[in-house]
């Protein structure tokens, strides 16, 4: 029976330039999103039509989600939070397809993802507000004696974050398609072994199409957690301290 | 004992810490359910608040599944 590993081995395409499996689908989904959203907001109705309606859901969506979070200046983050939301959604939901790559299945590609936005919560942190910014770390009300363990857990706390949110993210997608592989191997072995094992292969198929809705949810699902945490960490960037 | 042998033992102790955090899950949804049936009105507003919690506890049992899959096959 082949591992359920394998399926997320890197394979090169392009060798010289470094092109694998991974950069056609992130190429992919990008050519999905931008092409998707292009098409259906190429009429610019007053009135949508049902593409239209969607890219603008889409877009009400995520910007509710991020003003929410952060209040109406929080808008100059939208196109970062929007490609964020959109990218992490395109690439889970393609590597549902059968035999596609899941991009988002390798915890380099969602650590990346998690330090653009971690970095970019310090760095405006530190342009808006210069030293300021260190005042996240100290809550108000907290008496004197007790500031240096606060301010510790605090900074350990922020510091996790990334991790946090990287991790979230790739073990999900992992674990869906591991339990999926496992599941569709349960179904060959059953029906290679014969005799009155074979009459049972249809139960880890009836579980594997269970768990297949399972991870559609679980694809949405984790894309808009992974925004909302952006938005309440960008929240920390432009309204530091308690 | 073998070394190889504590690696199995600690990716079983590792789904324990599944099995808790799929308690805190449905922490999260039961509370939700009895707030619902007494406050239908106020549920459909909290109903993404649920699953954006519900999802952050789920995260901590993900975190435990990548610690036994990494001993299991490293």
């Amino acid at each position: 029976m082949a591992s359920p590993i394998e399926q997320f081995q890197i394979k090169p395409i392009i060798p010289v330039i470094n092109f694998t499996n991974s950069s056609l689908f992130m190429v992919g989904a990008t050519a999905v999103i931008v092409g998707g959203l292009l098409l259906a907001t190429r009429k610019r109705a007053m009135v949508p039509d049902r593409a239209q309606s969607v890219a603008e859901i889409l877009h009400d969506f995520i910007a509710s989600t991020l003003v929410d979070a952060t209040g109406k200046e929080g808008m100059k983050f939208f196109p970062l939070v929007f490609s964020l939301f959109m990218f992490v959604l395109t690439a889970n939901l393609l590597g549902m397809i059968p035999g596609f790559f899941t991009v988002t299945s390798h915890v380099i590609v969602t650590f990346a993802l998690a330090l653009l936005v971690i970095g970019t919560v310090v760095i405006y942190g530190f342009v808006k507000h210069g030293t300021h910014f260190l005042g996240l770390f100290v809550p108000s009300g907290v008496p004197v004696w007790l500031l240096p363990f606060i301010v510790v857990i605090e900074l350990i706390s922020f510091l996790s974050r990334p991790i946090s949110l990287s991790l979230r993210l790739f073990a999900n997608m992992l674990a869906g398609h591991i339990a999926l592989k496992v599941f569709a191997g349960f179904v060959v072995s059953l029906l290679a072994a014969g005799g009155a094992l074979t009459i049972l292969a249809p139960l880890p198929l009836l579980m594997a199409v269970a768990l297949m809705a399972l991870e559609f949810l679980v694809a949405a699902l984790q894309a808009y957690v992974f925004t909302v945490l952006t938005c309440i960490y960008l929240n920390d960037a432009l309204h530091p301290g308690h | 004992m073998d070394p190889i042998a504590f690696k199995y033992l600690g990716a079983g102790f590792a789904c324990i810490g599944m099995g808790l955090a799929a308690m805190g899950v449905g922490n999260i949804f039961g509370n939700f359910l009895s707030g619902a049936l007494r406050n239908p009105s106020a549920a459909d507003s909290q109903f993404a608040r649920a699953f954006i919690g519900a999802a952050l506890a789920e995260g901590l049992g993900i975190f435990c599944l990548v610690v036994a899959l990494v001993l299991l096959f490293t």
